[in-house]
C-alpha cells in the first residue's frame, strides 16, 4: 500500500512556485512602496516636531473649526444622499419606466467627472455670474463661499455611492419579495421598512461608509466653491493644504493624521461589511449593463 | 489503451470520497460509473484526467503509472458537465484549440480541415462560426465531444453527459454517443446518476456507493444478479415487502419464493413493478387497491398490503380494477437479502 | 403599458429625478451654457492657447502613465490576492482600498514628502538621478496612487468567478499556462478590464487634490488641466474657466461613451443570435 498523501491538487495555471512567489514578492514590495509608504509616513511626520506641536495643532480653534465644517457637512451630506440612493435604487429596480437607462447613466456621471469641473458648474449656478447668483444676491442668500455650497459640492461628488450600492444588490433579489408582501395587504412603507430593509442594511451601511469617507475627503470640489476662509469655510482637507503652504507641515500633517485615521476606519468598516455579505453582488462592469441585463430578462 | 486502478484513495479535507477503488477497463470498452451524487464516481474521472490527484494508490494507462502525470499530458479527451466551452470562441474555434496549443505544430489548412471533419463527425456542419451562446444545449454537448476528440485522445472521459439536457434530446444524443464510440473504438469512461443511461449506453456498468465499488458487470449482469438491496433499489423501481427465510424459502405475506442459501430468519424482498400481477383469487399477499393509475403505456395499480407494506406494479390495461377493490397480489420473481 | 404591481413609484422617482435635476444636471448644463456663450472663436481661442494645450498634453501623458502601470501592477494585484493565499493576504486586499479612502489631499502632501529630494524615497532616487516631486513623474505617481483600486477591483470579481472548468478543459487540451492565460483567461477579463482601465483613465485626468503638491505647477510642463482652471477662477477669467472646464466634461462623456462601445464589442460573444 503506497503512502497516503492527502491534500495534493493538481496545479492551475500560475502555481508554478518560482512564478508564484515572485508574484508576490513584486505585489508586496510596490504595494508597500506605493501604499503602505503613504500612510505610515503621515504618522511619522505628523510627530516630527513632537507631541506638543502635534497636539497643539489639533486644539487650535482654526483646526478644531475645520474638523466641526467636516463633521456638520457629513452630517447633512450623507444622510440626505442616503435618502436618494434608496429612492432611486426602489424606482429603477421594481418599477419598468422608459429611459430607465439613461437614468442610471445620470447617476453615475458624477463617478467620472473631475472635481474641479464639478465646482466650476455650481460657480456657474449659484455664484455670481452664474445662473441664480443675481436673484441670491438681492435677497442676501449665501450660497457659495459658505455651507450651503460646501455641502451642495459634496453632495454632487458622492452622489452615485449609495445608490451604486443598492441597485446591483436590489435588482439580483428581483421583485418577489415585495410583491409577496404587498399581495398579503402591506403597504409600500411597511413593505419597504420589514422586507426590502432588512435584506439591503449591510449593502446600505457599505455605501454611506464610503460616502461618508469621500464627504470628509473631498478637495477639489469644495475647494472651489469653499472660498478658503479660514476659520470660517476651511473644511479640514482644505486647511491642510493652508497649514501645508504656510510652511507648518508638522501642522499639515498632524490634520491629516486625522483624515487617516478616518481612512483606516473606513477600510476597517469596510471589511467587517463585507464580511457580512455587502459590496459582493458582482457589480457590471458598468452600470448601463445593468439595465441591459434587466431589460433581456422575461 | 487499458486502464489500471490499484486501490485508489481520495480523501477531501476529512471526508473519504473515493476509498480503496480497484478497476480494470479493457481497451475500447465503453463504461459506465453509476452511483448516487456523493458517491465518489466524478472523482474517480477526474482523477482519470489527472484534474484531481489520488492520495493513495495508483492509475496505470497501459503499462504506464499515470498517477503523478498532469493532466495537459495525459492525453485524455475530458467532455464536462457543463461543457466549459470558451464563450469567446467560435465553435470551430472551441475545436481547434488543443490541435493550436499542441507541442505538435501543425499546418493551419491541417487545423481547418480537422475541423471540418470533426463538425461532420459531430453532425454540425456550418456552424463552426457561431458562438456557444448561440447554439442549443445539444449542440453545445457535441462541440465539447468534438473539442476532446481534437487531440486524438488514448482515452475519453465524460461527466455526466447529458445531465444538463432534454429528455428527448437526451435519447438521441446517447444513441449516437454510442455510434462514435463504434465507430472510433476509442476506450471510453462516462459519469452518470441515470441507471437507464448507463445500462442502455455502457458495456459495463460499475456501480458506486459511499466511494467503493458496490458491483460491476454487463448491464445483464447487473440487472439479472443484483448483489445487493442498494443496487436493486438503484438499477429501478422495486417494490419491498419485509420477508422471514426459513429453509431456503423466502415467506411474504401469503407468497413465498426460493431465497437460494440465504440463512433463516429476517429478509426483504424486492419485486419489480413487472414481476407483480394482480388477482381476485388467491393464492397471493392479500392487498388492497388505493390507486388506479392510467398511462399511454398501460395501467399501474397502487395497493397496500394487510401488513400495510405500499406495492406497485402494471396490469393489463383492459383489466377491471378499481380503487378499494380487494384481491391478491402474485409474485413471479424476486431478489431476497438478509437484512 | 403594464401595470405596476409595487406601490412607491412617484415618490421614488419623483425624489431621485429632483435630486439628480438639481444636484448633478442642473450644474453641468449651467457650465455648458456658460461656455457656449462664448461664441466659437473666442471658445477655440481659450482652449487651444498655447498654456492650455500643454496642459491636456501633461495631463493626457501622466494619465496614460499612470493608467498602463495600473494595468499590469492591478492585474497582478489582482490575480495575486484571488490565486494565492499567503500570510497577510487580507491585509493586501483591505489595504487596495485606500487611496480611495484616503482624503487626496492626505495622499498629496504625504506622496509629496516621500518623494521629494529629502524624502525616503526621493533622496534615494535623487542617487540615481531620478527626479520625482516637482516633475511629471511626480504627477504619474500621484495618479497611479489615486486610481490604484480601479482595475484590482474591477478584474477581481470576474477572476474569482471564472469557472474552473474553463481552465481545466484548457489544461486537458494540452494548453501550456501562458497558452492557457493569453488565450482563455485575459480574453474573458478583458471587458472588466477595459471598465478598469476606462474608470483609471477617467479618474486621472480628472484628479486634482492629490497632484497638485507634487506637481510643482509649472506653466507649460508641470500645470493640469485641472490646476488651470482653478488658476483661471482664481484670476477671475470665469469665461477661460468655463471652456477649459468643458473640455474635461466632454472628455469625460466621450470616455464613458467610448468604453461602452469597446465594451460592448469585447462581450458580443454572449449575445444570443
Amino acid at each position: 500500500m503506497s503512502a497516503i498523501r492527502t491534500g495534493r491538487k493538481p496545479p492551475r495555471v500560475g502555481d508554478n512556485p518560482l512564478f508564484r512567489g515572485l508574484l508576490i514578492g513584486i505585489v508586496l514590495i510596490v504595494g508597500a512602496i506605493l501604499v503602505l509608504a503613504p500612510l505610515i509616513l503621515i504618522g511619522f511626520q505628523a510627530f516630527s516636531d513632537g507631541w506638543r506641536v502635534y497636539a497643539s495643532t489639533l486644539v487650535h480653534p482654526d483646526t478644531r473649526h475645520a474638523i466641526l465644517l467636516t463633521v456638520i457637512t457629513a452630517l447633512i451630506a450623507v444622510p440626505i444622499n442616503t435618502i436618494f440612493g434608496i429612492a432611486a435604487a426602489w424606482a429603477i429596480t421594481k418599477f419598468d419606466f422608459p429611459g430607465r437607462r439613461f437614468l442610471l447613466v445620470l447617476i453615475e456621471i458624477p463617478f467620472s467627472i473631475s472635481p474641479i469641473v464639478a465646482g466650476v458648474a455650481y460657480l456657474f449656478v449659484y455664484g455670481l455670474q452664474g445662473l441664480f447668483g443675481p436673484v441670491l444676491d438681492t435677497y442676501e442668500i449665501k450660497i457659495l463661499f459658505a455651507l450651503p455650497g460646501i455641502i451642495l459640492a459634496s453632495m454632487f461628488v458622492t452622489a452615485p455611492f449609495v445608490a451604486r450600492e443598492l441597485i446591483p444588490l436590489m435588482q439580483a433579489q428581483g421583485r418577489d419579495l415585495e410583491e409577496a408582501a404587498t399581495s398579503l395587504g402591506a403597504s409600500g412603507w411597511r413593505t419597504f421598512l420589514t422586507v426590502t430593509l432588512p435584506n439591503i442594511k449591510w449593502a446600505l451601511l457599505y455605501g454611506v461608509v464610503l460616502c461618508n469617507a469621500r464627504v470628509m475627503g473631498e478637495f477639489g470640489a469644495v475647494s472651489v466653491v469653499s472660498g478658503n476662509i479660514r476659520g470660517q469655510t476651511n473644511t479640514l482637507p482644505l486647511h491642510i493644504e493652508l497649514l501645508y503652504h504656510d510652511y507648518q507641515a508638522a501642522g499639515a500633517f498632524a490634520s491629516a493624521s486625522i483624515l487617516a485615521i478616518l481612512a483606516v476606519i473606513t477600510i476597517i468598516a469596510k471589511v467587517a461589511l463585507e464580511r457580512q455579505g455587502a459590496g459582493r453582488v458582482p457589480r457590471p462592469a458598468l452600470v448601463t449593463q445593468v439595465a441591459v441585463a434587466s431589460e433581456t430578462k422575461p | 489503451m487499458k486502464i489500471r486502478l490499484d486501490r485508489v484513495v481520495k480523501t477531501f479535507n476529512t471526508f473519504r470520497a473515493v476509498k480503496d477503488v480497484s478497476l480494470d477497463i479493457e481497451s475500447g470498452e465503453l463504461v459506465a460509473l453509476l452511483g448516487p451524487s456523493g458517491s465518489g464516481k466524478t472523482t474517480i474521472l477526474r482523477m482519470v484526467a489527472g484534474l484531481e490527484y489520488a492520495d493513495g494508490g495508483h492509475i496505470y494507462f497501459g503499462e504506464q503509472d499515470a498517477t503523478d502525470i498532469p493532466v495537459r499530458d495525459r492525453g485524455v479527451g475530458f467532455v464536462f458537465q457543463h461543457y466549459a466551452l470558451f464563450p469567446h470562441m467560435t465553435v470551430a474555434e472551441n475545436i481547434a484549440f488543443g490541435m493550436k496549443v499542441s507541442k505538435v505544430k501543425r499546418e493551419k489548412a491541417e487545423i481547418a480541415s480537422r475541423v471540418e471533419d470533426l463538425l461532420r463527425l459531430v453532425r454540425l456542419e456550418g456552424l463552426g462560426g457561431r458562438f456557444p451562446a448561440q447554439i442549443s444545449g445539444g449542440q453545445r454537448q457535441r462541440v465539447a465531444l468534438a473539442r476532446a476528440l481534437a487531440v486524438d485522445p488514448k482515452v475519453l472521459l465524460l461527466d455526466e453527459p447529458f445531465g444538463a439536457l432534454d429528455a428527448n434530446v437526451r435519447r438521441d444524443l446517447r444513441r449516437w454517443l454510442r455510434e462514435i464510440h463504434d465507430e472510433l473504438g476509442i476506450t471510453t469512461l462516462f459519469v452518470t446518476h441515470d441507471q437507464e443511461e448507463a445500462l442502455d449506453l455502457a458495456d459495463r456498468v460499475v456501480i458506486l456507493n459511499e466511494g467503493q465499488i458496490v458491483q460491476q458487470g454487463t448491464p445483464e449482469q447487473v440487472c439479472r444478479d443484483p448483489k445487493s438491496a442498494f443496487v436493486t433499489r438503484f438499477l429501478g423501481d422495486a417494490n419491498r415487502l419485509s420477508a422471514e427465510v426459513r429453509g431456503g424459502i423466502a415467506y411474504a405475506g401469503g407468497a413465498s419464493i426460493a431465497a437460494g442459501d440465504l440463512a433463516d430468519g429476517a429478509a426483504e424482498l424486492y419485486a419489480r413493478p413487472g414481476d407483480l400481477s394482480w388477482s381476485q383469487e388467491g393464492p397471493g399477499i392479500a392487498a388492497s387497491i388505493t390507486r388506479v393509475l392510467d398511462r399511454p403505456g398501460g395501467r399501474r395499480v397502487i395497493t397496500i398490503t394487510t401488513d400495510g407494506d405500499h406495492l406497485e406494479f402494471d396490469v393489463e390495461p383492459e383489466l377491471s380494477v378499481r380503487a378499494g377493490q380487494q384481491g391478491y397480489v402474485s409474485l413471479r420473481r424476486a431478489q431476497v437479502f438478509a437484512v | 403599458m403594464k401595470r405596476n404591481v409595487l406601490p412607491g413609484l412617484p415618490l421614488s422617482l419623483g425624489v431621485t429625478l429632483f435630486y439628480v435635476g438639481l444636484i448633478v444636471v442642473l450644474p453641468l448644463a449651467a457650465l455648458a451654457f456658460k461656455a457656449a456663450s462664448l461664441g466659437p472663436s473666442d471658445y477655440w481661442a481659450i482652449i487651444s492657447s498655447p498654456r492650455a494645450v500643454a496642459s491636456y498634453r501633461v495631463t493626457v501623458l501622466c494619465a496614460l502613465g499612470a493608467t498602463v502601470f495600473n494595468l499590469v501592477f492591478g492585474l497582478a494585484l489582482a490575480w495575486v490576492l484571488t490565486r494565492y493565499r499567503f500570510p497577510g493576504w487580507r491585509f493586501v486586499d483591505a489595504m487596495v482600498d485606500l487611496p480611495f479612502a484616503l482624503p487626496t489631499a492626505v495622499a498629496g502632501i504625504s506622496l509629496t514628502a516621500l518623494f521629494a529630494s529629502n524624502g525616503w524615497f526621493g533622496s534615494v532616487l535623487a542617487d540615481f538621478g531620478i527626479k520625482v516631486a516637482y516633475t511629471p513623474l511626480g504627477i504619474m505617481v500621484a495618479m497611479a496612487f489615486t486610481s490604484l483600486p480601479f482595475i484590482v477591483r474591477t478584474v477581481q470579481p470576474v477572476l474569482e468567478d471564472l469557472d474552473p472548468a474553463l481552465e481545466e478543459a484548457a489544461q486537458s487540451l494540452g494548453g501550456s499556462d501562458w497558452t492557457i492565460f493569453r488565450k482563455v483567461i485575459l480574453p474573458l477579463l478583458t471587458p472588466a478590464i477595459l471598465a478598469g482601465l476606462s474608470l483609471s483613465f477617467a479618474r486621472s485626468l480628472g484628479e486634482f487634490g492629490a497632484i497638485i503638491f507634487i506637481a510643482g505647477n509649472q506653466p507649460m510642463s508641470t500645470e493640469i488641466t485641472a490646476l488651470l482652471v482653478f488658476i483661471r477662477l482664481e484670476e477671475y477669467d470665469y469665461q477661460a474657466a468655463a471652456a477649459i472646464a468643458s473640455v474635461l466634461l466632454i472628455t469625460a462623456f466621450v470616455m464613458l461613451a467610448v468604453t461602452n462601445i469597446l465594451q460592448a464589442r469585447a462581450l458580443r460573444y454572449t449575445v444570443r443570435s
